[in-house]
Protein backbone atom coordinates (compact mmCIF):
# COMPACT_ATOMS: atom_id res chain seq x y z
CA UNK A 1 0.00 0.00 0.00
CA UNK A 2 1.48 3.38 -0.90
CA UNK A 3 2.00 5.38 2.42
CA UNK A 4 1.19 9.03 2.19
CA UNK A 5 2.75 12.08 3.68
CA UNK A 6 1.59 15.54 4.45
CA UNK A 7 3.88 18.01 6.10
CA UNK A 8 3.94 21.87 7.11
CA UNK A 9 7.23 23.57 7.63
CA UNK A 10 6.80 27.02 9.20
CA UNK A 11 3.49 27.84 8.41
CA UNK A 12 2.52 31.28 9.18
CA UNK A 13 -0.82 33.24 8.28
CA UNK A 14 -1.49 36.69 8.80
CA UNK A 15 -4.84 38.55 8.07
CA UNK A 16 -5.38 41.90 8.69
CA UNK A 17 -1.97 42.35 10.25
CA UNK A 18 -2.90 39.84 13.09
CA UNK A 19 -0.76 36.71 13.66
CA UNK A 20 -3.25 33.71 13.94
CA UNK A 21 -0.24 31.43 13.76
CA UNK A 22 3.24 31.42 13.13
CA UNK A 23 5.95 28.27 13.10
CA UNK A 24 3.49 25.81 12.51
CA UNK A 25 5.14 22.21 12.11
CA UNK A 26 3.33 19.11 11.54
CA UNK A 27 3.96 15.62 10.11
CA UNK A 28 0.90 13.79 9.22
CA UNK A 29 0.86 10.38 7.13
CA UNK A 30 -1.22 7.98 5.79
CA UNK A 31 -4.05 6.82 8.48
CA UNK A 32 -4.05 9.43 10.69
CA UNK A 33 -6.95 11.99 11.91
CA UNK A 34 -5.47 15.79 12.56
CA UNK A 35 -8.04 17.08 15.02
CA UNK A 36 -7.33 20.80 14.48
CA UNK A 37 -8.74 22.67 17.62
CA UNK A 38 -8.83 26.47 18.84
CA UNK A 39 -11.39 28.58 19.90
CA UNK A 40 -13.13 30.90 17.56
CA UNK A 41 -10.77 33.16 15.42
CA UNK A 42 -8.28 31.31 16.21
CA UNK A 43 -7.40 30.73 11.96
CA UNK A 44 -9.01 27.16 11.45
CA UNK A 45 -10.19 27.66 8.61
CA UNK A 46 -7.77 30.23 7.46
CA UNK A 47 -5.32 26.96 8.44
CA UNK A 48 -7.70 24.62 5.94
CA UNK A 49 -7.54 26.38 3.54
CA UNK A 50 -3.76 26.93 3.35
CA UNK A 51 -3.85 22.75 3.47
CA UNK A 52 -6.06 23.22 0.31
CA UNK A 53 -3.53 25.29 -1.53
CA UNK A 54 -6.67 27.55 -1.46
CA UNK A 55 -4.76 30.25 0.22
CA UNK A 56 -0.78 31.10 0.12
CA UNK A 57 0.29 30.80 3.64
CA UNK A 58 2.18 34.11 4.20
CA UNK A 59 5.61 32.03 5.31
CA UNK A 60 6.71 28.59 5.61
CA UNK A 61 5.44 25.50 3.03
CA UNK A 62 3.55 22.54 2.25
CA UNK A 63 5.35 19.20 0.97
CA UNK A 64 2.74 16.40 -0.11
CA UNK A 65 4.92 13.39 -0.47
CA UNK A 66 7.81 15.27 -0.05
CA UNK A 67 6.96 17.65 -2.94
CA UNK A 68 6.12 21.03 -2.24
CA UNK A 69 2.93 21.50 -3.33
CA UNK A 70 3.45 24.93 -5.17
CA UNK A 71 5.12 22.35 -7.48
CA UNK A 72 2.75 19.98 -7.70
CA UNK A 73 0.07 22.56 -8.25
CA UNK A 74 -2.68 21.00 -10.18
CA UNK A 75 -1.97 17.48 -9.40
CA UNK A 76 -2.45 17.94 -5.54
CA UNK A 77 -5.32 17.72 -6.42
CA UNK A 78 -6.21 14.70 -7.26
CA UNK A 79 -5.14 13.59 -3.79
CA UNK A 80 -7.51 16.49 -1.94
CA UNK A 81 -10.99 16.56 -1.21
CA UNK A 82 -11.98 19.90 0.37
CA UNK A 83 -15.79 20.34 2.38
CA UNK A 84 -15.63 24.41 3.64
CA UNK A 85 -18.72 26.35 5.06
CA UNK A 86 -20.50 25.89 2.34
CA UNK A 87 -21.35 22.56 0.54
CA UNK A 88 -20.59 22.95 -2.79
CA UNK A 89 -23.77 21.86 -3.94
CA UNK A 90 -26.03 23.15 -6.50
CA UNK A 91 -29.83 24.15 -4.77
CA UNK A 92 -31.52 23.86 -8.62
CA UNK A 93 -29.65 20.15 -9.17
CA UNK A 94 -30.80 16.86 -7.95
CA UNK A 95 -28.91 15.05 -5.56
CA UNK A 96 -27.46 12.59 -8.57
CA UNK A 97 -26.64 15.24 -10.26
CA UNK A 98 -24.79 17.36 -8.45
CA UNK A 99 -22.53 14.06 -7.51
CA UNK A 100 -22.41 13.32 -11.59
CA UNK A 101 -20.66 16.77 -12.04
CA UNK A 102 -18.48 15.86 -9.07
CA UNK A 103 -17.25 12.19 -10.40
CA UNK A 104 -16.69 14.37 -13.98
CA UNK A 105 -13.97 15.89 -13.10
CA UNK A 106 -12.15 13.75 -10.71
CA UNK A 107 -11.27 10.23 -10.13
CA UNK A 108 -14.20 7.56 -10.03
CA UNK A 109 -14.74 5.71 -6.80
CA UNK A 110 -18.04 3.81 -5.49
CA UNK A 111 -20.97 4.73 -7.61
CA UNK A 112 -23.92 7.16 -6.80
CA UNK A 113 -26.14 5.05 -5.73
CA UNK A 114 -23.45 3.06 -3.45
CA UNK A 115 -22.58 6.80 -1.67
CA UNK A 116 -26.00 7.98 -1.79
CA UNK A 117 -26.48 4.57 0.58
CA UNK A 118 -23.83 4.97 2.70
CA UNK A 119 -25.01 8.33 4.01
CA UNK A 120 -28.18 6.92 4.45
CA UNK A 121 -29.93 9.04 1.54
CA UNK A 122 -30.83 6.82 -0.85
CA UNK A 123 -34.30 7.50 -2.10
CA UNK A 124 -32.79 11.14 -2.79
CA UNK A 125 -31.56 10.56 -5.65
CA UNK A 126 -33.61 12.73 -7.77
CA UNK A 127 -34.52 15.28 -5.30
CA UNK A 128 -33.69 19.01 -5.98
CA UNK A 129 -30.39 19.85 -3.54
CA UNK A 130 -33.29 23.43 -2.28
CA UNK A 131 -35.76 20.62 -0.77
CA UNK A 132 -32.84 18.47 1.23
CA UNK A 133 -32.86 20.15 4.84
CA UNK A 134 -29.38 21.23 6.22
CA UNK A 135 -28.04 18.17 7.45
CA UNK A 136 -29.11 16.31 4.34
CA UNK A 137 -27.44 18.59 2.58
CA UNK A 138 -24.42 18.06 4.38
CA UNK A 139 -24.38 14.22 4.19
CA UNK A 140 -24.93 14.76 0.12
CA UNK A 141 -21.77 17.02 0.66
CA UNK A 142 -19.88 13.86 2.13
CA UNK A 143 -21.36 11.58 -0.38
CA UNK A 144 -18.70 12.94 -3.03
CA UNK A 145 -15.91 12.34 -0.89
CA UNK A 146 -17.12 8.68 -1.38
CA UNK A 147 -17.88 8.72 -5.01
CA UNK A 148 -14.56 10.19 -5.70
CA UNK A 149 -11.54 8.68 -5.21
CA UNK A 150 -9.37 10.87 -2.54
CA UNK A 151 -6.81 10.35 0.06
CA UNK A 152 -6.72 13.48 1.76
CA UNK A 153 -9.80 14.81 2.74
CA UNK A 154 -9.97 18.18 4.23
CA UNK A 155 -13.29 18.87 6.54
CA UNK A 156 -14.20 22.35 7.54
CA UNK A 157 -16.62 21.19 10.93
CA UNK A 158 -18.27 18.24 8.93
CA UNK A 159 -20.69 18.19 11.81
CA UNK A 160 -22.34 21.26 11.32
CA UNK A 161 -26.52 20.94 11.43
CA UNK A 162 -26.04 16.83 11.48
CA UNK A 163 -28.19 14.74 14.17
CA UNK A 164 -26.47 12.36 16.47
CA UNK A 165 -26.90 9.44 14.22
CA UNK A 166 -25.58 11.20 11.55
CA UNK A 167 -22.61 12.06 13.45
CA UNK A 168 -22.00 8.61 14.10
CA UNK A 169 -22.11 7.67 10.69
CA UNK A 170 -20.07 10.38 9.68
CA UNK A 171 -17.17 9.33 12.37
CA UNK A 172 -17.85 6.11 10.78
CA UNK A 173 -17.40 6.67 7.72
CA UNK A 174 -13.90 8.87 8.67
CA UNK A 175 -12.60 6.24 10.25
CA UNK A 176 -12.65 3.51 7.60
CA UNK A 177 -11.24 5.79 5.12
CA UNK A 178 -8.19 6.43 7.33
CA UNK A 179 -8.31 2.63 7.75
CA UNK A 180 -7.60 2.14 4.45
CA UNK A 181 -4.52 4.45 4.59
CA UNK A 182 -6.18 7.62 3.98
CA UNK A 183 -5.66 10.94 5.92
CA UNK A 184 -8.26 13.33 7.52
CA UNK A 185 -7.91 16.59 8.30
CA UNK A 186 -10.88 18.36 10.29
CA UNK A 187 -12.23 20.65 13.04
CA UNK A 188 -15.13 20.33 15.09
CA UNK A 189 -16.55 21.58 18.33
CA UNK A 190 -17.94 18.32 19.19
CA UNK A 191 -16.19 15.83 21.21
CA UNK A 192 -15.54 13.34 19.03
CA UNK A 193 -15.36 9.18 19.25
CA UNK A 194 -12.56 8.57 17.07
CA UNK A 195 -10.11 5.24 18.17
CA UNK A 196 -7.07 7.44 19.79
CA UNK A 197 -4.35 5.94 18.41
CA UNK A 198 -5.73 7.35 15.24
CA UNK A 199 -5.68 10.73 16.51
CA UNK A 200 -3.66 13.77 15.97
CA UNK A 201 -4.49 16.91 17.73
CA UNK A 202 -3.22 20.13 17.13
CA UNK A 203 -4.23 23.63 19.40
CA UNK A 204 -4.19 27.11 17.55
CA UNK A 205 -3.47 29.45 20.32
CA UNK A 206 -4.01 33.33 20.03
CA UNK B 1 -11.10 11.36 -14.99
CA UNK B 2 -9.78 12.55 -18.88
CA UNK B 3 -10.12 16.44 -19.32
CA UNK B 4 -12.58 16.28 -22.41
CA UNK B 5 -15.19 14.58 -20.25
CA UNK B 6 -14.21 17.47 -17.17
CA UNK B 7 -15.10 20.08 -20.17
CA UNK B 8 -18.13 18.81 -21.22
CA UNK B 9 -19.64 18.09 -18.00
CA UNK B 10 -19.14 21.74 -16.51
CA UNK B 11 -20.59 22.81 -20.06
CA UNK B 12 -23.66 20.60 -19.34
CA UNK B 13 -23.85 21.64 -15.74
CA UNK B 14 -24.01 24.90 -16.93
CA UNK B 15 -26.95 24.40 -19.53
CA UNK B 16 -29.07 22.20 -17.02
CA UNK B 17 -28.30 25.18 -14.17
CA UNK B 18 -29.91 27.71 -16.49
CA UNK B 19 -32.69 25.48 -17.21
CA UNK B 20 -33.60 25.15 -14.30
CA UNK B 21 -33.70 28.30 -13.72
CA UNK B 22 -34.81 29.39 -17.21
CA UNK B 23 -36.41 32.87 -15.72
CA UNK B 24 -33.27 34.29 -15.34
CA UNK B 25 -32.56 33.83 -19.04
CA UNK B 26 -35.68 35.64 -20.40
CA UNK B 27 -34.58 39.32 -18.07
CA UNK B 28 -31.45 40.25 -20.65
CA UNK B 29 -33.43 39.32 -23.72
CA UNK B 30 -36.27 41.31 -22.26
CA UNK B 31 -33.95 44.24 -21.90
CA UNK B 32 -32.69 43.85 -25.24
CA UNK B 33 -36.12 44.29 -26.92
CA UNK B 34 -37.14 47.54 -24.37
CA UNK B 35 -33.96 49.23 -25.28
CA UNK B 36 -34.01 48.78 -28.89
CA UNK B 37 -37.66 49.80 -28.88
CA UNK B 38 -37.44 53.07 -26.52
CA UNK B 39 -35.44 54.21 -29.97
CA UNK B 40 -37.87 54.45 -32.39
CA UNK B 41 -40.45 55.84 -29.48
CA UNK B 42 -37.84 58.35 -28.73
CA UNK B 43 -36.52 59.37 -31.92
CA UNK B 44 -40.06 60.09 -33.68
CA UNK B 45 -41.14 59.73 -37.05
CA UNK B 46 -37.64 59.41 -38.89
CA UNK B 47 -37.33 56.26 -40.45
CA UNK B 48 -34.30 57.49 -42.50
CA UNK B 49 -32.41 58.27 -39.35
CA UNK B 50 -33.61 55.37 -37.56
CA UNK B 51 -32.58 53.16 -40.61
CA UNK B 52 -29.03 54.98 -40.20
CA UNK B 53 -28.68 54.17 -36.15
CA UNK B 54 -29.79 51.01 -35.99
CA UNK B 55 -26.45 48.76 -36.13
CA UNK B 56 -25.51 51.31 -33.46
CA UNK B 57 -28.60 50.74 -31.78
CA UNK B 58 -28.75 46.96 -31.58
CA UNK B 59 -24.88 46.58 -30.93
CA UNK B 60 -25.23 49.24 -27.81
CA UNK B 61 -28.33 47.47 -26.70
CA UNK B 62 -26.43 43.91 -27.12
CA UNK B 63 -23.40 45.32 -25.24
CA UNK B 64 -25.59 46.59 -21.93
CA UNK B 65 -27.78 43.61 -22.02
CA UNK B 66 -24.48 41.36 -22.04
CA UNK B 67 -23.30 42.90 -18.81
CA UNK B 68 -26.66 41.50 -17.25
CA UNK B 69 -26.33 38.30 -17.75
CA UNK B 70 -22.53 38.90 -16.79
CA UNK B 71 -22.17 38.04 -12.66
CA UNK B 72 -23.85 34.68 -13.17
CA UNK B 73 -20.89 33.71 -14.75
CA UNK B 74 -19.25 33.05 -11.59
CA UNK B 75 -21.10 34.56 -8.48
CA UNK B 76 -23.66 32.36 -7.82
CA UNK B 77 -20.94 29.15 -7.65
CA UNK B 78 -18.61 31.00 -5.60
CA UNK B 79 -21.39 31.94 -2.86
CA UNK B 80 -22.23 28.34 -2.97
CA UNK B 81 -18.82 27.21 -2.70
CA UNK B 82 -18.55 25.18 -6.32
CA UNK B 83 -16.00 27.47 -7.54
CA UNK B 84 -13.64 25.93 -4.95
CA UNK B 85 -14.47 22.60 -6.34
CA UNK B 86 -14.02 23.83 -9.90
CA UNK B 87 -10.24 24.98 -9.04
CA UNK B 88 -9.36 21.83 -6.87
CA UNK B 89 -9.20 19.70 -9.54
CA UNK B 90 -6.49 18.67 -11.33
CA UNK B 91 -7.10 20.16 -14.68
CA UNK B 92 -5.94 23.49 -15.97
CA UNK B 93 -8.57 25.88 -14.10
CA UNK B 94 -8.08 27.87 -17.44
CA UNK B 95 -9.67 25.10 -19.63
CA UNK B 96 -12.33 24.78 -17.30
CA UNK B 97 -13.43 28.45 -17.15
CA UNK B 98 -13.29 28.41 -20.84
CA UNK B 99 -16.54 26.11 -20.60
CA UNK B 100 -18.25 28.13 -18.38
CA UNK B 101 -17.70 31.22 -20.80
CA UNK B 102 -19.36 28.74 -23.88
CA UNK B 103 -21.65 27.73 -21.66
CA UNK B 104 -22.28 31.45 -20.73
CA UNK B 105 -21.97 31.90 -24.52
CA UNK B 106 -24.88 29.76 -25.65
CA UNK B 107 -27.21 31.37 -22.99
CA UNK B 108 -26.93 34.58 -23.29
CA UNK B 109 -25.52 35.33 -26.79
CA UNK B 110 -27.31 32.76 -29.16
CA UNK B 111 -31.02 34.02 -28.09
CA UNK B 112 -29.74 37.62 -28.35
CA UNK B 113 -28.56 36.23 -31.89
CA UNK B 114 -31.91 34.88 -32.82
CA UNK B 115 -33.83 37.74 -31.46
CA UNK B 116 -31.94 40.61 -34.09
CA UNK B 117 -33.28 39.77 -37.64
CA UNK B 118 -36.38 40.42 -35.91
CA UNK B 119 -35.37 43.84 -34.28
CA UNK B 120 -33.35 45.13 -37.65
CA UNK B 121 -36.71 44.46 -39.72
CA UNK B 122 -38.53 46.51 -37.16
CA UNK B 123 -36.05 49.55 -37.29
CA UNK B 124 -35.81 48.70 -40.89
CA UNK B 125 -32.66 47.53 -41.82
CA UNK B 126 -31.72 46.68 -45.56
CA UNK B 127 -31.25 42.41 -45.12
CA UNK B 128 -28.25 42.47 -46.46
CA UNK B 129 -26.53 45.21 -44.37
CA UNK B 130 -28.42 43.21 -41.57
CA UNK B 131 -26.40 39.79 -42.28
CA UNK B 132 -23.50 41.73 -41.99
CA UNK B 133 -24.47 43.31 -38.80
CA UNK B 134 -25.94 39.39 -37.56
CA UNK B 135 -21.71 38.61 -38.64
CA UNK B 136 -20.53 41.46 -36.30
CA UNK B 137 -22.59 39.87 -33.79
CA UNK B 138 -21.44 36.64 -33.76
CA UNK B 139 -17.65 37.23 -34.28
CA UNK B 140 -18.35 40.09 -31.30
CA UNK B 141 -20.34 38.24 -28.59
CA UNK B 142 -18.40 35.48 -27.35
CA UNK B 143 -15.81 38.53 -27.03
CA UNK B 144 -17.87 40.00 -24.65
CA UNK B 145 -18.17 36.61 -21.92
CA UNK B 146 -14.30 36.47 -22.97
CA UNK B 147 -13.23 39.86 -21.53
CA UNK B 148 -16.21 39.68 -19.12
CA UNK B 149 -15.28 37.00 -17.30
CA UNK B 150 -12.00 38.27 -16.05
CA UNK B 151 -13.78 41.41 -14.61
CA UNK B 152 -16.62 39.07 -13.11
CA UNK B 153 -13.60 37.07 -11.53
CA UNK B 154 -11.92 39.79 -10.35
CA UNK B 155 -14.86 41.79 -8.41
CA UNK B 156 -16.21 38.39 -7.07
CA UNK B 157 -15.03 39.90 -3.59
CA UNK B 158 -16.73 42.49 -3.25
CA UNK B 159 -20.30 42.10 -2.22
CA UNK B 160 -21.72 44.60 -4.86
CA UNK B 161 -19.70 44.50 -8.16
CA UNK B 162 -22.46 45.37 -10.24
CA UNK B 163 -21.91 48.91 -11.44
CA UNK B 164 -17.57 48.62 -11.04
CA UNK B 165 -18.30 45.54 -13.36
CA UNK B 166 -19.96 47.62 -16.01
CA UNK B 167 -16.88 50.34 -15.63
CA UNK B 168 -13.98 47.88 -16.14
CA UNK B 169 -15.86 46.23 -18.71
CA UNK B 170 -17.27 48.52 -21.22
CA UNK B 171 -14.10 50.55 -21.90
CA UNK B 172 -12.54 47.14 -22.78
CA UNK B 173 -15.27 46.50 -25.82
CA UNK B 174 -14.43 49.72 -27.19
CA UNK B 175 -12.49 48.22 -29.88
CA UNK B 176 -14.90 45.64 -30.57
CA UNK B 177 -17.59 47.90 -31.08
CA UNK B 178 -15.39 50.55 -33.43
CA UNK B 179 -15.11 47.48 -35.96
CA UNK B 180 -18.04 46.37 -35.86
CA UNK B 181 -19.68 49.61 -36.11
CA UNK B 182 -17.72 50.63 -39.16
CA UNK B 183 -17.92 47.37 -41.01
CA UNK B 184 -21.73 47.73 -40.75
CA UNK B 185 -21.07 50.98 -42.14
CA UNK B 186 -19.19 49.98 -44.95
CA UNK B 187 -21.82 47.98 -45.71
CA UNK B 188 -23.89 50.56 -45.99
CA UNK B 189 -21.82 52.75 -47.97
CA UNK B 190 -21.35 49.52 -50.57
CA UNK B 191 -17.45 49.52 -49.35
CA UNK B 192 -15.47 46.04 -48.83
CA UNK B 193 -15.79 45.19 -45.59
CA UNK B 194 -13.53 42.14 -45.31
CA UNK B 195 -10.49 44.24 -43.55
CA UNK B 196 -13.14 44.99 -40.23
CA UNK B 197 -14.28 41.50 -40.25
CA UNK B 198 -10.80 40.40 -39.90
CA UNK B 199 -9.93 42.58 -37.54
CA UNK B 200 -13.01 41.11 -35.25
CA UNK B 201 -11.94 37.85 -35.84
CA UNK B 202 -8.27 38.57 -34.33
CA UNK B 203 -9.37 40.08 -31.38
CA UNK B 204 -11.87 37.08 -30.79
CA UNK B 205 -9.14 34.75 -31.74
CA UNK B 206 -6.94 36.99 -29.49
CA UNK B 207 -9.24 36.98 -26.34
CA UNK B 208 -10.25 33.51 -27.26
CA UNK B 209 -6.47 32.49 -26.01
CA UNK B 210 -5.47 34.93 -23.56
CA UNK B 211 -8.60 35.62 -21.43
CA UNK B 212 -9.29 31.86 -20.31
CA UNK B 213 -6.36 31.88 -18.42
CA UNK B 214 -6.08 35.35 -16.61
CA UNK B 215 -9.58 34.89 -15.57
CA UNK B 216 -8.07 31.60 -14.03
CA UNK B 217 -5.78 33.83 -12.43
CA UNK B 218 -8.07 36.29 -10.59
CA UNK B 219 -10.67 33.62 -9.94
CA UNK B 220 -7.57 31.36 -7.91
CA UNK B 221 -6.59 35.84 -6.14
CA UNK B 222 -10.11 35.82 -5.26
CA UNK B 223 -10.58 32.65 -3.40
CA UNK B 224 -7.25 33.20 -2.09
CA UNK B 225 -9.17 36.18 0.54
Amino acid sequence: MKTFLLEARQLTCIRDNRTLFSGLNFQLHGGHILLIEGVNGAGKTSLLRILTGLRQPDEGELFWNTESIENLAASFYQDVAYIGHNNGLKETLTAKENLKYAKALAVRALSIDESLQKVHLDGYQDTLVRYLSAGQQRRLALARLLCTHKTLWILDEPFTSLDKASIQLVEQLITSHVKKGGIVIMTSHHETLFPAELVQKLELRR
Amino acid sequence: MSLFKAFKAVIQRDLLLAYRNRADLINPLAFFVIVVTLFPLALGAEPLLLKRIAPAIIWVAALLASLLSMESLFRSDFEDGSLELMVMTPHPLSLLVLAKIIAHWLLSSVPLLLMTPFIATMLGMDSDVMLILLLTLLLGMPVLSLIGAIAVALTLGLRKGGALLAVLVLPLYVPMLIFASSAVDAAMSGLPIGGHLFMLAAILCLTLTLTPWSTAVALKMSLSE
